[in-house]
């Protein structure tokens, strides 16, 4: 495997590879001196179309505890912002040699469309695009699922996922339904039916409009972020309704089993689709999550570039 | 025609008119002289095309054609574009009303119009928009343009829908008085805003913003029942899903004046093209699924859609190459159109030539009112013909195609037929497969 496009692109056994990489690179964490040498010389480049701090920074520490190069390009203040098109920037980014570009584009297929185009000759990560995918966060995602649930190993067969919210817009929904299926998750998408897409129901995943349904069988509850323009385009009424109609509050969690975990991929609108109590809970994984993003983008930056992804795993699926 | 004797008559010797046996087809004067047998015609100065197992068919008639000019001549000008449709067989072509400025006054038409009898590559006839500016609020001057030099007939505000639906029954009223038609881009616009492709499981998946089949079928139910009701003549363009095919068939069933179209990748290739993410296969409407696919040429082959047209849409290469939102929509045509006809219609049983010359000639320019196109291959008809022959099979070479722009679909992909010759009123446009 050169690219990481889509969380589908993993077949299972590369996915726990992945996950038991960033078992090892966190444990790396806990030494005194935290850069390995493994990439010393090979420049990874940032390349973001949208703000996303914090995806950006994850990825940067990230390529840095590697010893990679970092170059960050971004929309804003770059020749991007005037105009510039998304070839001729790609084919600058091959002139600097970019060894692995990292990208985070508004429009979906973006990461897919480079890592075809011939454009640039290194590894292509898709730190999200558009409403299609961001595969990194489902790796991350299920990495604190196993070290929360399974004592970090193996996969994640029989786990109950309830992923909850704006499915339709959410590339965060898409790559975890993948990755969870992949790794044997039984998932469920609760949402009102405006914020599920067409033709849903061929998913590997199961469909509910009720959360209190599914809540007591749930081992772990995947809220998204709602965004509040969805009320001016007619999704749902008004936020109060989402809120006590998909909200996790305090009542809401305390139908969930004790292990049960409630995750966030942030930023989280506190008092829409999670109440302040339930994200400071112990049951709350938001803050693990985002150290483990670090970890798990280490793992994937290193088997890209260091090649150690078995090809004969992908000759098998 | 001025042309002198010895390069006015032409002989198509062999040539099967429809598929059928062959004859020596005699041209001269811009007309078909005779039908003689085969091997036995033979006229003083004439030259001689040898069109030994060459089908002949009536020139082709494009409903839909973008030439792009004015205002994108980097993209098309009515000179490539005119090349590309008589490579394509084609020797009319209606030329589309979204220009730069939009071809919405008598000045602009009349300025295509004999743009393209400079070029003289094939007949060009202008559509003219239906509202000003393409803005769907005020009727351009319709009259004006159907009286013009260009006797424009076909009025459309394609690439934009027709959508308020006073403005539709006045436009299908107005244009009574001059026999026009009104070809709808059957378009539901608030259902389709930001839509990247077909809405279906796969959008879902891809994460592209969905089309879906009712923002077609909506508009098309509403028109044909417009049209009924003021008695006009409605035409429907770029028809793209099983649901619009089941529409019109029950307005034709009820005597209802509509004719539809269906553009050749509609017929040929779905919607799973767009898993690439590659632009070229951003198209408006949208590819559909296969089961669409299969229901469009089902209605070519039953009549209920009448023509086949291109919507030969070329663009510049940087708006085809970079991110799929942020490309344009629209495929070359010109020039691929007769061999997706043969693929998709005649290979497949569903057609055979003559049923591909009603669709691509004479439907076609009876829709559009063009007396002198669409006639059949007889001694006293204007000589508009082409040879194709329907035996090679060969690649499409994006840096072979006429065409200014380079957005086909079909790069790589082996389809049949060549087309041969085109004359256009008895004189070659197209000989040898290059342009005469
Ligand atoms: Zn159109």
């Amino acid at each position: 495997m050169r690219h990481l496009v889509s969380a589908g692109d993993l077949s299972r056994d590369e996915a726990l590879l992945v996950l038991d990489t960033a078992h090892e690179m966190a444990g790396l964490q806990q030494r005194e001196i935290k850069k390995l040498p493994t990439l010393r010389g090979r420049t990874v480049v940032n390349l973001f179309y949208e703000d996303s701090t914090r995806t950006r920074i994850s990825f940067e520490a990230a390529a840095k505890r590697l010893s990679a190069d970092v170059i960050n390009f971004s929309a804003k203040g770059s020749s991007v912002s005037k105009g510039e098109s998304f070839k001729d920037t790609a084919l600058t980014l091959q002139a600097m040699g970019a060894d692995a570009v990292v990208v985070r584009h508004s429009a979906s297929g973006a990461a897919q469309r480079l890592a075809a185009s011939g454009w640039v000759g290194g590894s292509v990560v898709n730190a999200g695009d558009g409403t299609h995918e961001h595969p990194t966060q489902a790796l991350l995602d299920a990495y604190t699922m196993r070290r929360r649930l399974n004592a970090g190993t193996g996969d994640l067969a029989g786990r109950r996922v309830a992923i909850v919210g704006d499915v339709l817009h959410s590339r965060v929904a898409r790559s975890n339904v993948l990755l969870l299926a992949t790794l044997g998750a039984d998932v469920t998408l609760v949402a009102p039916p405006t914020l599920l897409p067409i033709g849903v129901e061929s998913w590997p995943c199961a469909v509910s409009y009720d959360l209190d349904a599914v809540l007591p069988k749930a081992d772990v509850v995947m809220l998204l972020r709602v965004q509040r323009e969805r009320m001016s385009e007619a999704y749902f009424p008004s936020a109060r309704e989402y809120t006590r109609r998909y909200g996790l509050d305090a009542t809401r969690a305390a139908a969930l089993q004790d292990s049960a975990i409630v995750m966030h991929p942030g930023p989280m609108n506190r008092g829409v689709e999670i109440a302040a109590e339930v994200a400071d809970s112990e049951r709350s994984t938001i803050v693990e999550q985002v150290a483990n993003g670090v970890s798990v983008r280490m793992a994937v930056l290193y088997l890209l570039l260091g090649g150690a992804f078995d090809t004969s795993k992908e000759q098998q699926r | 025609m001025s042309a002198s004797a010895n390069s006015s008559t032409f002989i198509l010797r062999g040539a099967r008119p429809y598929g059928g046996d062959p004859v020596d087809l005699v041209l001269r004067d811009g007309a078909v002289a005779e039908a003689a047998a085969a091997g036995t015609a033979s006229a003083a100065g004439a030259t001689v095309v040898d069109a030994d197992g060459l089908v002949a068919l009536p020139g082709l008639v494009d409903l839909h054609t973008h030439l792009r000019e004015p205002g994108r001549e980097d993209a098309e000008t009515v000179e490539t574009g005119t090349q590309a449709a008589a490579l394509g067989g084609f020797t009319a072509v209606h030329a589309m009303a979204n220009t730069d400025p939009v071809a919405d006054t008598a000045g602009v038409v009349e300025q295509v119009w004999r743009l393209g009898r400079e070029a003289g590559h094939c007949d060009v006839a202008p559509v003219g928009a239906v509202t000003v500016g393409l803005g769907g609020e005020r009727l351009a001057e319709l009259g004006a343009m159907a009286d013009s030099a260009a006797r424009v007939r076909v009025f459309s505000d394609d690439g934009k829908c027709v959508s308020d639906a006073v403005l539709m029954r006045r436009a299908l009223e107005y244009v009574k008085a001059f026999d026009g038609v009104i070809a709808q881009h059957a378009q539901e616009p608030r259902l389709t805003e930001g839509a990247q492709m077909n809405e279906g499981a796969l959008s879902g998946v891809l994460g592209l913003r969905g089309w879906p089949s009712v923002a077609e079928e909506a508009v098309i139910a509403r028109d044909v029942l417009l049209a009924q009701h003021v008695g006009s003549r409605l035409h429907v363009c770029h028809v793209s899903t099983k649901g619009s095919v089941e529409i019109l068939r029950l307005a034709k069933e009820r005597g209802i004046d509509v004719t539809a179209e269906v553009t050749p990748h509609h017929l040929l290739l779905d919607e799973s093209l767009a898993a690439s993410y590659d632009p070229v296969y951003k198209v408006n409407p949208p590819l559909r699924g296969k089961d669409d696919v299969q229901a469009l040429r089902q209605a070519v082959a039953d009549g209920v859609i009448d023509a086949v047209a291109t919507d030969h849409a070329p663009h510049a290469a940087e708006d085809k190459e970079g991110e799929w939102a942020n490309a344009l929509p629209g495929m070359l045509g010109l020039e691929t159109a007769l061999a997706i006809a043969q693929e998709a219609l005649v290979e497949t049983g569903l057609l055979d030539w003559a049923g591909v010359a009603d669709r691509l000639s004479t439907r076609p320019a009876r829709i559009g009112r063009l007396a002198g196109h669409g006639r059949p291959l007889r001694a006293g008809e204007p000589a508009n013909v082409v040879l194709v022959d329907p035996a090679v099979r060969r690649a499409v070479d994006p840096g072979a195609l006429a065409s200014r722009s380079r957005n086909t679909p079909y790069a790589g992909r082996t389809l049949p037929g060549r087309v041969v010759a085109t004359f256009l009123r008895g004189r070659p446009t197209v000989l040898d497969g290059a342009l005469a």
